[in-house]
């Protein structure tokens, strides 16, 4: 808002100038007491921003009465009010008397003490009260007069006291000295707001006198429509996978069978990740078909596929003993919503295993996908029932460890993330599984940030992958690397119906490589 | 995963080492556990009174770090201050083993049993603990909350072998579960359990079955009724001496991973372990148990040393494994080959890749010479679908709308009645085990997600302009997973005017960057080859009558019907809390591709 927007009446503004044509300087205060402090401001940035005056703000603190402090300012000290209740009784009062005469108990009491601390007062020996003198000077009273007309007090030992006694405050009180400007006339010139179109073919625009522009205000809101911040990160880390020479995977697929979802990746039937605690089953439509061609010029043998990962589970095969507990073909064709993209990776590995590149054998592929993965999780500020999996897959001969870690540190480089370190861990399907970690700046401390390894030969050799083909996986959520960046602590503020659109409308553009 | 909680001073006395926090926790991630807490470190008054613990996450496939002496037994062999224990089974001296016969009813219900005898154990009340709170932790973890496998222990002092399992009808069983007053029959136990917060979980395991299996002793004294209780008879205390541990299970794998684990940890209180004889002729499960020879296999050094990029001799590469637990020899057969003893202990290890990578930590995980990953030059491609879906979300946040990414999951009552719309049956795919009523199908639409999000939004200004570009679900019986996804865009505006306009402006938009032309009814009527766009009014209950058309597409010879928009009508607004007019659009860009 700019501040001549404000200006309640162009008079007051006006008579700022009349009264300063008489006096200069002029004090606020005094010229104008009766005018609020937003008011004189507003006129008086007004006037000085035409440079017609300038001004000096003067800050200065006055004492106000305590609604305590105006009954005694007009009745009188509670120990004045007691002896003076007294000194008219010649025979004394009781104390329910004196209560009685005052009309207030706690004025009574307080009242008593300090006037027998005064010795104004003293008790007869029948009980009574009385008055010890004929007359008393009533200082608090005075004190409290003078601050209701004058608004200070010389002696600043008192005043104190009398702020202890919580019977004033203190309010800061702005005013202003004001002085002629540069400019100063007695009139406001009309000004232009704006430059228009009339201006310019009539050429006014050549005389105008221009209203200044206030340059401390924001410009006009845009409208504008915006992306979801979470979409942006994914943005961000789509063309740090297109740089490196990805492919991305088709995610189409929300349900899966347990067979593309745990058995192609060698999750052991039994494995707690199926239980109905973490992983949403299908009640309609319940069981899948046994993996088949999806298309007509698919020639791969699916059903000899469905029989080598049932074997490697249950018997062991390719220089693995298996987990050797039986495999259940319904376990296996049960519908899920996906837990993971990782089913999506095993799918488009049994694929890549049927490709052959120039020499004959599978070409090496780079894959990755971003997209949503359901768990069957209590809702909390980290944990959502969905959120989104950022999964990359490399297959190539001869891959190494050393060039694994190597990988990532140049993948989180990319988003500016260094110096990472790689804890063992175990994930059923990657043998060596690493668990990523990097320091963070915010907590003090290394965080994890991801989940790598290679997958399984378990997992390989039974899609027709070549032994000397490896494979490295890696994954992480959107949602974590997004929520250390912008501080939110929690989930249900960056995904879901919940989310603020200002938030959304108000979030800065991605640029991971950036803080 | 696991975490399991050791006291601080009695493992850094086992490691002869008084570490930091820090020191230890850099120890942990080297070997692959997580140092979740040092209550020493901590702030909290009750931590502070009792005598100091490491709070560690174990990977969840090592089940010999899942206790006190696990842990550290593995770090000790880890540091070299030990080799790993051969463990070795002793006779009883009149030369008779325990026996244990499974009658062939077990099958039934839970077929297979195991076991063994740890003599002369000396328990200290932190051993007792610790033995106790293994069983519970392999109970959770391998034994999938004792429905896979179940333990129970004896004071083999208090019963007489032989032993039989049995499988009974519930009323047949009759015995005082542990720790009780009353004899109860299986029937009543069930019921006296029903509601206990520990055991209660366990019932069904058993419940409706009609027999029930049974450990019994030569007096027909009942030991334990799988997987739910022991008797109370020959429970076990901190003065038992000679341990009987029964294992029953439905794999012989685990049956047999769970004894190894127990023998393991606790062999190290006992003066011996003793087998015990299994008599099982029915399923060829006769057999002395347990048998604790390591299992033999082979690696081959070439594939250790290039997966891991290192060029290690085999005397180098046996040093590094025997840390892990591995006896290590070169193979008398073969020279490229290692005889390579896996012990009991690591029934994790399944193949040479997990020889390979405990080579890996051995040597340490950040120690390994780091390679260029990239091998071969490869090709980037977006999914088709994907960038066809950014063109539409980047043109409709230019027009000035804003992106919302509602969840997937809703209820059944946002997709259907509060849009006035009848659920046909066979459509929407319907969750089995939700946790809340939020979550009971894969939405259809994505205008429940919008309007949620107005709704949720009511505090900011109108007009609400909001779109989402995702995918919704269907059953599709013809798929090999019988369902399909299809990628939507979606717009909802709320205001004080019904926005019509600015929906239906929002489609030309989107079409015009699609290519795609309007065509005007004339033309579309007298011209059935003429590509492009139109639309038509549209009767549909979750809009206000009249305000509502189809979408119409004619693209590469083919006619489309492909969204909607309009109006909503005002008992959609009130079904999502609305107070101003809201008008939506959707459509189904898959005909785009």
């Amino acid at each position: 808002m700019t501040s001549s927007a404000a200006v309640p009446s162009g008079d007051f503004a006006v008579q700022i100038l009349r009264a300063l044509d008489v006096s200069s300087p002029l004090l606020s205060a005094e010229a104008f007491p009766d005018r609020k402090y937003v008011e004189i401001k507003a006129a008086l940035d007004r006037l000085a921003s035409r440079e017609m005056i300038k001004y000096d703000t003067i800050d200065r603190e006055e004492a106000v009465l305590e609604p305590e402090g105006e009954v005694i300012a007009e009745n009188g000290s509670h120990e004045a009010r007691v002896f003076e209740a007294l000194r008219a009784a010649v025979e004394g009062l009781s104390v329910q008397e004196l209560e009685k005469v005052i009309g207030d108990k706690n004025i009574t009491k307080v009242g008593q003490g300090k006037a027998f601390k005064e010795k104004w007062i003293a008790k007869t020996s029948d009980g009574k009260l009385k008055a010890m003198k004929d007359s008393i000077e009533d200082i608090t009273k005075e004190q409290l007069q003078t601050i209701r007309d004058t608004r200070m007090l010389s002696d600043s030992k008192a005043l104190a006291d009398l702020k202890k006694r919580k019977l004033i405050r203190f309010e800061k009180i702005i005013s202003f000295k004001i002085h002629k400007g540069s400019k100063f006339a007695l009139e406001i010139p009309e000004e232009a707001v704006d430059l228009t179109a009339e201006m310019l073919t009539s050429g006014a625009w050549q005389s105008i006198a221009w209203k200044p522009y206030n340059f401390r205000a924001l410009g006009a809101e845009q409208n504008s429509g915006a992306l979801h911040p979470l979409n942006k990160v994914r943005a961000e880390f789509r063309n740090i996978f297109f740089d490196m020479g990805f492919t991305e995977m088709p995610t189409d697929k929300y349900v899966e069978s347990g067979f593309w979802n745990f058995d192609t990746l060698f999750v052991p039937q039994q494995h707690p990740a199926r239980d109905l605690q973490d992983t949403f089953y299908i009640a309609e439509p319940k069981l899948a078909d046994k993996p088949r061609p999806e298309s007509p010029d698919d020639k791969k043998d699916y059903e000899k596929y469905w029989e080598e990962v049932k074997a490697v589970h249950q018997d062991g095969a390719h220089g693995s003993i298996g987990y050797r507990a039986p495999f259940s073909d319904e376990e296996s064709l049960r519908l899920v919503l996906r837990t993971h993209t990782t089913a999506i990776s095993s799918n488009m590995l049994y694929k890549l295993a049927a490709t052959k590149g120039p020499d004959g054998r599978p070409p090496p592929a780079r894959y990755f996908s971003i997209d949503r993965v359901f768990r069957n999780e209590s809702v909390d500020a980290t944990h959502l029932a969905e959120f989104h999996q950022v999964e990359g897959v490399i297959a190539d001969y001869g891959l190494t460890l050393g060039g694994l870690m190597e990988f990532m540190s140049t993948f989180f480089g990319k988003m500016g993330i260094t110096d990472l370190k790689f804890k063992p861990a175990y994930n059923p399907y990657t043998e060596p599984s690493l668990e990523i970690f990097a320091y963070h700046q915010g907590l003090g401390k290394i965080v994890e940030i991801g989940n790598s390894g290679m997958f399984r030969p378990e997992m390989l050799e039974p899609m027709g992958l070549p032994k000397d083909m490896r494979v490295y996986g890696w994954g992480l959520s959107l949602e974590r690397p997004t929520m250390i960046k912008y501080g939110i602590s929690n989930i249900r503020e960056l995904l879901g119906h919940k989310v603020d659109l200002n938030f959304i409308k108000t979030n800065p553009a991605v640029r991971l490589d950036k803080n | 995963m696991p975490t399991i909680a050791v006291d601080k001073a009695a493992l850094f006395e086992e490691l002869g080492a008084d570490y930091t926090t820090e020191e230890f926790e850099d120890l942990c991630f080297e070997f692959g556990l997580e140092l979740d807490e040092d209550t020493s470190q901590s702030k909290k008054p009750e931590d502070l009174a009792e005598p100091s613990q490491l709070k560690i996450e174990i990977p969840a496939n090592r089940y010999d770090m899942l206790c006190f002496e696990g842990i550290a037994l593995n770090l000790r062999v880890f540091l070299e201050k030990q080799k790993l224990p051969q463990w070795t089974l002793t006779a009883p001296a009149s030369g008779e083993l325990q026996t244990l016969t499974i009658k062939e009813e077990t099958a039934r219900i839970r077929p297979l049993c195991s076991g063994v005898i740890l003599r002369n154990i000396k328990f200290t009340q932190e051993r007792y603990d610790s033995f106790i709170s293994l069983q519970d932790k392999l109970h959770q973890n391998l034994a999938r909350q004792r429905t896979l496998v179940s333990i129970g222990t004896h004071d083999l002092d208090t019963v007489n072998g032989p032993f039989t399992y049995e499988a009974l009808p519930p009323e047949e069983i009759e015995f005082m579960p542990l720790n009780q007053t009353n004899k109860m029959n299986g029937k009543q136990l069930m019921e006296f359990y029903e509601k206990d917060k520990h055991l209660g979980r366990y019932l069904h395991i058993i419940r409706d079955s009609p027999v029930y299996p049974v450990i019994y002793d030569s007096n027909r004294t009942v030991l334990s009724l799988p997987p739910i209780i022991n008797g109370d008879h020959s429970k076990i205390t901190v003065n038992t001496k000679n341990v009987f541990v029964e294992i029953t299970a439905l794999d012989k794998t685990k049956v047999e991973i769970v004894n190894h684990m127990l023998v393991a940890m606790f062999a190290r209180y006992a003066e011996s372990i003793e087998p015990i004889r299994i008599i099982s002729p029915h399923n060829n499960e006769s057999r002395e148990a347990p048998d604790l020879s390591p299992r033999e296999t082979q690696a081959e050094i070439e594939y250790l040393n290039q997966v891991t990029g290192l060029n290690l001799p085999p005397t180098e590469i046996s040093r590094l494994l025997s840390r892990m637990g591995y006896t290590v020899a070169p193979s008398k057969s073969d020279s490229k080959l290692l005889d390579v003893s896996v012990p009991i202990t690591r029934a994790d290890v399944l193949h040479q890749a997990d020889i390979m990578e405990d080579l890996a930590i051995a040597y340490g995980f950040n120690k390994l010479p780091r390679q260029n990953p990239n091998k071969s030059a490869t090709v980037a491609a977006p999914l088709p679908i994907n960038k066809l879906g950014d063109i539409t979300r980047l043109e409709a946040a230019t027009a000035g709308w804003s992106e919302v990414m509602p969840l997937i999951l809703c209820s059944h009552e946002e997709n259907f009645e509060w849009l006035n719309r009848i659920d046909p049956g066979g459509l929407a795919i319907k969750l089995a085990n939700p946790k809340t009523a939020e979550y009971q199908i894969v939405r259809t639409s994505l205008l429940p997600g919008l309007l949620k999000t107005i709704s949720s939004n009511r505090h900011h200004s109108v007009p609400m302009k909001i779109f989402e570009v995702s995918d919704v679900g269907f059953i599709d019986t013809s798929r090999e997973r019988k369902t399909r996804n299809e990628r939507h865009f979606a717009a909802a505006i709320m205001g004080k005017t019904s926005g019509f306009e600015q929906v239906h402006g929002l489609l030309d938009r989107l079409m015009l960057m699609l290519k795609s032309a309007f065509i005007t009814r004339e033309e579309g009527l007298t011209n059935k080859k003429l590509e492009g766009y139109w639309i038509e009014e549209l009767d549909d209950p979750t809009f206000l009558p009249g305000h509502a058309a189809a979408i119409k597409l004619n693209i590469a010879g083919k006619q489309h019907t492909i969204g909607t928009f309009g109006i909503l009508h005002p008992s959609v607004l009130q079904k999502f809390e609305l107070q101003y007019p809201v008008s939506t659009l959707e459509l189904n860009l898959a005909v785009f591709l």
